[in-house]
């Protein structure tokens, strides 16, 4: 029986009661508890260890030992702990993630150094979907094709994951100790030798760090080079006003624009805004009855240019000289200018004219891949006519360190042959890849002693450098950035690195003081600095939340264009003139390993997997050259080989080429695709190059394209009309195609009644640029596959929407058709036909009508006869001849929809207006006992559309927005005749033109 | 039910010799017929031809695993053109079998005598035909292992088929057709496996057809029900010879693809498989009567007769052409009317002008008695007639849909080499089928050519004939 102040611990006190037995057992059992020294056990926070303590001096060394090693090791395994950095979820706060319910974070997508606001849906932690952020300026809600798509890029399977010396996998301590070494090495003393190579930069947190750098070591130097972007802007506005101004532009107020050689409504940061606004001047509805106009002058035919009331085709040598002549008859520089010889009768001075009239409400736009000089010019006409500060807006510029970029790689170049480069850091780009031919930055690159390279892909400047380090994906790091006004975004991470990338502000810390700083601390003691005052953890807060600083737009600054420059001696002569221009999708090649851009047809050519040589139908005759013919281009000493696309547009003696392709590091979807153009383009010759030999090489190279047929054969499908047209009658699209039976005029007898909803689609061929946007919505929303190019060639591409093409020849004749057709496109997806051909030939009954009007496939019940297909007017659907869904790789797993079904092999598929998105909708609106509103449902390709070309909602609702649409007398059913009755229909596209000038031009 | 089994008086017009050569007696005709099965040593023609249409059928069964493991993207079908060379050569194998069933059922009803000398032949040709067919619909499905959906079977989920797609109308035609087509061969052969049995030199052999002749014995009873059987055989599988095609035909006729959406298909096709199923008869009985002696049996008036049929049918298919071009031009519909358009003058113009030859130029020939009776020119008329034909069901099938309502969509079709793996296949599946018959069952049937014998009978004691009409 224990004493009451024996000292028990549990081994003893099991020990005594284990000799006890039967009702002993119990007594004892009692005793015990009713000790004293049972009850300090209880008590006693570590029964075991804590006797220790008693033993002695001993025992109380040996605990504190065995304690101190437990914690030396619990703090090792602990290191890498973080501090807490909270992101903000946009709509919804809620207390925790439910799962199936997606949370939107704000962020931001940067190019150029210019920012995007998106929204990203975020499933259970992962990033899925792309929208745009509708408080953003630049975003309003629609969202571009390179944003779009840059999901895929963070799921890239293809993306660098480790930290590579020389081709072996090292840890970033070992990358810091070592460079930290170099630089603090006597020869990099003060930052001799010290290079920094960058992209353009628009994070002003980034442009803080480097400041400091660069002030901290006077002797280095950061540079910067892209191979596209605003350099020609940027350069243009320093020979207008003498130093570095941004520009953008109002088109909701402009009624007149003319563009040269500019694809505003599709490239570029404030693309998605800018064909917002656009098309809004244009869209005529109710009190708004005119419409803008809009002149291109092009020397490669855009998306934009298919847009114009007026397109005029001129050599890119030509282009300047118009410039000089508009702005001579505008009244700056000199006399008036004669009509330049691109455009065909009156049609210069008509838009001169034009021009005059629309004082103070017009825009000139000049495209980036011009030259400064005719940015310049530019500046000094919507100077005299009188834009500035209307619909011209100059700022601040938004790069925090405007340089001349060209001038920049051609210096790093330099020092790098003569030998003067101890370190340099690559923070993104690929000048390996894209700087200027001659430079042959490829041998020269070498000569540093020490180079280092943050990319997202080990690619071709990374495999020239000892050190790559994998970036952190836009996605995976906090940032900030500027949008195309200054509005500033704070940029959070949506998901932690899934490869240990780094991001700039890390990467570029490995010089400051504090190399293992994080960007968390970096941005947010940035902004710390900026926003100065008790409230900041609110105001960051919100800033984060909304995915805009409020008021941080840049204010208008005036500037009054120079003098105008002198006519440079331009690149002319004889000969075939070249001119680069971005790809629309893969832009400079930074994307050339992005599945879904590589397999999104572009606008005009509908071209997948290929960038070709792209020449006028007749220059194609004269050198006796035709589609898919392998062609060597030589200009400069250097050639390269690609095929030909005859480009009706392109004009004569001129020929494009898109930049970004014939990667060779780039990952699985990048190599291999099309040819390298950069190896033409020189730092002299970077908008266009003169003098280019063509020769035959009398062998063939398969393009794949997604359309073959080019004119809408007399067929009334797309249907397109003027303002004049239209104003005398508004029905006229209506009544252009061959009556559509009236409802009721079928064998089968009306069951279906849709007394609930009726969900239905307008879009409108008026405000679609072509830009595809909505096509990479659909696919991300959708978990559509891509199939590579052997299988698009055969014709079984999988998008479920997209984007006809058709050269209107309509009142042309054929020859001026062919050279300078109008465009129109029109997006097509299923139309959810009432009386649909494809449920009739079913034999299973895997494609079928809900309650809803919703034509559904069913993928479980699919046996793959394939008649709907067949059956189907509009070839609207998508049969898996193969397993197309990637049901392997993991990482692109993650990018999955969990919503959406994933296909598999032997199944039909189809546009099924987001019925995922409805039936959320409609279990939110039938928990709160009510109705879902109209605008609740937003499809993916809606939401996309920057130009809001789409409307989607229920047809019972006589107020919603997409009955407002159908009422419109430009409304037409495509193939309406065919009784099928479709619940998606399209609205003719009105245009504009000049009265004065022929129609047909 | 027993018809007059007299051979027809033939009008002096036509004269391309008897029905039966007139060296044959009853004797001759069982020996030789069942002499080829029974006492014939394996030739090494038949060893060779044999071979190579067993390799045909090797290389059918790869081209099936090769296609079942990877999915229909082997072949050249896509998104404008989602049917192919499966559904054509479905439709020209379907077609193929038709003369078969014609010649066995409806010749039967209507007296023709003279198809005793080519019914069981042309019924095996029926049935590996519709066999071959059979196949491509399997094949053709994207998930094949899901086919049973198509049958109205009772299930968990209380899914039924889809009673409005021309697709499960074909099911219940071509398996309908398969079961009749098969039976009708049975029941025919029958008294004849019974001779094989008693005439067989081989235990073996004895056992076989003895089992196959499900202990006939030739009693009067028996050739009483066997005449009954056959008679109610022809009158249902009459109506077959019309559906089955006219509901192949409904494939096409029902959807609304311009070229396809036609109420001329029904008649149009029908006649179209006659046509083509006779060209087959030809193509395989000029040789076949060469190679084992027949000349006697299946006479220049049996050949002659079939060429007739094949020119009757080939100016009805011929009208069937004109009548599509008719309307696409009478309609003034634009999709109808450039359908047509397209056919003469599109990407696939070689092909429409290559089957106007074939099924519309050719067989005018065969007005001539000439060339009816040349075996040399008549064969290769029916081959051309067989190209013609499977032209027919390309053209119809590819043109149709390679450029339909919407210009952008308009693509191309081009078969891959698994395309013609399976079609080739096919063909050596059907060869295998017809050489393995040929050896094994007497390809004439014996009991009714033995009543083509002046003074024939094929059992003791006649029955009593009676009018068709009374059945």
């Amino acid at each position: 029986m224990p004493s009451e102040n024996e000292n028990l611990d549990l081994a003893s006190a099991q020990g005594k009661l284990d000799k006890a037995k039967g009702p002993n057992y119990w007594r004892s059992l009692d005793e015990l508890a009713a000790s004293k020294g049972f009850e300090d056990l209880l008590n006693r926070e570590f029964p075991r260890q804590a006797s220790e303590w008693d033993g002695g001096d001993e025992g109380r060394r040996n605990f504190l030992k065995l304690m101190g090693a437990s914690l030396a090791l619990g703090g090792l395994s602990a290191c890498t702990r973080q501090p807490t950095e909270h992101i903000f979820p946009y709509v919804n706060a809620p207390e925790s993630v439910i799962p199936g319910k997606p949370l939107y974070f704000a962020t931001a997508f940067t190019m150029s150094g210019v920012s995007t606001g998106v929204l990203m849906e975020s499933h259970m932690g992962r990033p899925t979907k792309v929208e745009g952020n509708p408080l953003h300026p630049a975003s309003l809600g629609g969202t571009d094709v390179m944003t779009q798509a840059s999901v895929l890029g963070l799921y890239d399977p293809d993306r660098s994951q480790t930290l590579n010396f020389l081709g072996e996998v090292r840890s970033y301590a070992s990358f810091l100790t070592v460079v930290r070494d170099v630089l603090s090495g006597p020869s990099t003393k003060g930052g001799n030798g010290v290079r920094i190579l960058t992209e353009t930069i628009g994070s002003p947190s980034f442009g803080a760090q480097m400041k400091a750098i660069l002030a901290a070591n006077p002797q280095a130097r950061w540079y910067q080079y892209e191979p596209l972007g605003a350099q020609n802007a940027r350069m243009g506005s320093k020979l207008a006003f003498g130093q570095f101004v941004n520009t953008y532009y109002k088109f909701d107020s402009a009624d007149l624009v003319v563009t040269v050689d500019s694809d505003f409504l599709c490239m570029g940061p404030a693309s998605a805004r800018y064909a917002h606004d656009f098309s809004a001047k244009r869209r005529v509805r109710g009190d708004q009855t005119s419409m803008n106009r809009m002149y291109s002058i092009e020397s490669t035919p855009t998306p934009t240019g298919a847009k114009a009331d007026h397109r005029f085709r001129m050599k890119p040598s030509e282009v300047a000289g118009f410039v000089r002549a508009l702005a001579g008859s505008v009244g700056v520089g000199g006399s008036p200018g004669s009509a330049p010889s691109g455009i065909p009768g009156n049609g210069f001075s008509a838009m001169v004219k034009d021009l005059q009239a629309h004082r103070g409400s017009s825009i000139v736009i000049a495209g980036d891949e011009q030259s400064p000089e005719v940015h310049a010019l530019v500046h000094a006409i919507n100077g005299a006519l009188g834009n500035v500060g209307k619909t011209v807006v100059y700022t601040d510029p938004i790069d925090v360190n405007p340089v001349d970029q060209t001038a920049d790689i051609k210096a790093l170049a330099a020092e790098l042959d003569a030998g003067k480069v101890e370190v340099l850091l690559i923070v993104g780009g690929n000048p390996v890849y894209n700087a200027p031919a001659e430079l042959a930055f490829a041998e020269k690159l070498p000569k540093a002693r020490l180079r280092a390279r943050l990319g997202l892909y080990d690619d071709e400047t990374s495999a020239l450098c000892q050190w790559h380090v994998p970036a952190a994906h836009p996605l995976e790091s906090w940032g900030d950035g500027r949008a195309y006004d200054g509005t500033v975004t704070i940029m959070q991470p949506l998901i932690a690195p899934l490869y240990a990338g780094k991001s700039p502000l890390e990467f570029i810390a490995i010089l400051t003081e504090d190399p293992e700083q994080t960007t968390y601390e970096a941005v947010r003691t940035y902004w710390m600095g900026q926003h100065k005052g008790a409230d900041f953890e609110n105001w960051w807060r919100k800033s984060v939340h909304d995915g805009i600083v409020a008021d941080t737009a840049l204010p208008a600054k005036t500037a009054t264009a120079g003098a105008i420059p002198p006519a440079a001696v331009g690149a002319s002569g004889s000969g075939l003139e070249l001119s680069f221009r971005p790809d629309p999708y893969i832009y400079d090649g930074q994307f050339a390993n992005n599945g879904w851009l590589q397999e999104l047809p572009r606008p005009l050519t509908r071209l997948t997997w290929d960038n070709a040589v792209m020449i006028s139908p007749a220059t194609a005759k004269r050198l006796d050259v035709d589609t898919e013919d392998q062609v060597e281009l030589k200009y400069g000493g250097r050639a390269v080989t690609g095929a030909v696309w005859i480009m009706p547009g392109q004009p004569d003696d001129s020929i494009a080429v898109n930049l970004g392709f014939g990667r060779t590091h780039a990952g699985r979807a990048g190599n291999g695709a099309g040819f390298d153009a950069y190896q033409l383009r020189t730092s002299n010759a970077q908008v266009y190059a003169a003098g280019v030999e063509l020769r035959k090489l009398g062998k063939k190279y398969t393009l794949a394209t997604t359309q073959h047929q080019s004119t809408t054969a007399k067929r009334e499908v797309a249907r397109v009309g003027t303002l004049a047209e239209y104003q005398k009658n508004p029905d006229f699209a209506r009544e252009m195609g061959e009556e559509v039976p009236g409802k009721g005029e079928t064998i089968y007898p009306e069951t279906f009644k849709y007394e609930g909803y009726a969900w239905g689609m307008s879009i409108d061929l008026g405000a679609c640029t072509g830009c595809n946007a909505c096509v990479v919505a659909c696919q991300s929303e959708n978990n559509i596959p891509i199939v590579g190019k052997d299988q698009v060639n055969r014709e079984r591409i999988m998008h479920w929407l997209r984007i006809d093409r058709y050269y209107d020849s309509d009142g042309q004749d054929n020859q001026k058709a062919a050279e300078n057709p109008r465009t129109v496109f029109e997006p097509v997806a299923c139309v959810h036909c009432e009386d649909a051909p494809c449920e009739l030939v079913c034999p299973v009954a895997a494609t079928v009508h809900d309650q809803d009007g919703l034509n559904n496939m069913i993928y479980n019940r699919c046996v793959g006869t394939r008649y709907c297909s067949n059956n189907c007017p509009y070839k609207v659907r998508r049969f898996n001849f193969y397993l197309y869904s990637d049901w392997n790789t993991e990482s692109v797993k993650l990018q999955k929809n969990p919503d959406v079904t994933v296909r598999s092999r032997g199944v039909m598929e189809k546009c099924t207006y987001c019925v995922q998105r409805i039936n959320y909708a409609k279990i939110t609106a039938e928990k709160e006992d009510r109705k879902v509103r109209d605008g609740e449902i937003v499809t993916a390709c809606e939401a996309a559309c920057p130009a809001q070309a789409i409307t989607f909602g229920d047809l019972n609702d006589p107020g919603s927005r997409v009955n407002k649409e159908k009422k419109e007398g430009l409304t037409y059913a495509l193939l309406g005749e065919l009784n099928t009755r479709p619940r998606t229909t399209h609205m003719a596209a009105l245009r504009n033109p000049n009265p004065e000038i022929g129609e047909a031009s | 039910m027993a018809i007059p089994l007299q051979p027809i008086e033939l009008p002096d017009e036509v004269p391309v010799g008897p029905i039966i050569g007139p060296e044959e007696n009853l004797t001759t005709v069982t020996d030789k017929l069942a002499g080829i099965v029974l006492r014939r040593k394996t030739g090494y023609g038949w060893l060779m031809g044999f071979g190579l249409a067993f390799c045909g059928t090797m290389m059918l069964l790869m081209a099936m695993t090769y296609l079942f493991l990877k999915g229909t993207g082997i072949w050249g079908i896509n998104m404008p053109v989602a049917w192919g060379f499966a559904i054509v050569n479905f439709v020209w194998w379907i077609g193929i079998g038709h003369a078969g069933t014609l010649i066995s059922a409806i010749l039967l009803l209507l007296n023709q005598s003279w198809r005793n000398a080519i019914n069981r032949y042309a019924e095996a040709m029926t049935l590996f035909a519709v066999a071959c067919a059979g196949l491509f619909p399997i094949m053709h499905m994207g998930r094949a292992w899901l086919a049973y959906w198509l049958l109205p079977y009772p299930n968990t989920m209380q899914l039924w088929p889809q009673f409005r797609s021309p697709l499960d109308w074909d099911v219940f035609a071509v398996s309908t057709y398969a079961t009749i087509s098969l039976v009708f061969w049975y029941v025919g052969l029958i008294p004849d496996a019974a001779s094989l049995r008693d005439q067989a030199e081989h235990r073996w052999q004895q056992v076989v057809y003895g089992i196959m002749a499900l202990g006939w014995r030739g009693s009067a009873r028996h050739w009483q029900r066997y005449e009954k059987a056959s008679l109610l055989l022809a009158g249902l599988a009459t109506p077959l010879v019309l559906s089955v095609h006219t509901v192949v035909s409904f494939d096409f006729a029902v959807a609304i693809i311009p070229g396809w959406h036609t109420t001329i298909f029904p008649p149009y096709f029908v006649a179209g498989a006659v046509y083509s199923g006779f060209a087959m008869v030809l193509t395989l009985m000029i040789p076949v009567r060469k190679f084992y002696h027949l000349e006697s049996l299946v006479t220049m008036r049996h050949i002659n007769n079939m060429a007739k049929v094949m020119l009757t049918t080939g100016l009805i298919v011929g009208y069937g052409y004109m009548m599509e071009a008719f309307f696409s031009w009478y309609s003034t519909n634009t999709y109808e009317g450039f359908m047509y358009w397209n056919r003469m003058t599109g990407p696939y113009a070689p092909y429409f002008w290559c089957l106007i030859f074939c099924n519309i130029i050719t067989p005018q020939f065969l007005w001539i008695k000439r060339v009816r009776t040349n075996l040399i020119i008549l064969w290769i008329v029916s081959i051309i007639v067989n190209i013609g034909m499977w032209l027919e069901r390309f053209v119809i099938v590819i043109t149709s849909l390679h450029r339909d309502f919407l210009p952008s969509s308009w693509g191309m079709y081009y078969p891959t080499a698994w395309d013609w793996a399976i079609y080739i296949g096919t063909l050596g599946l059907f060869m295998t089928l017809i050489y393995l018959f040929m050896r094994a069952i007497p390809m004439i049937t014996i009991h009714e050519l033995r009543v083509l014998v002046p003074g024939g009978v094929r059992s003791p004691q006649p029955v009593q004939p009676q009018p068709v009409k009374n059945i």
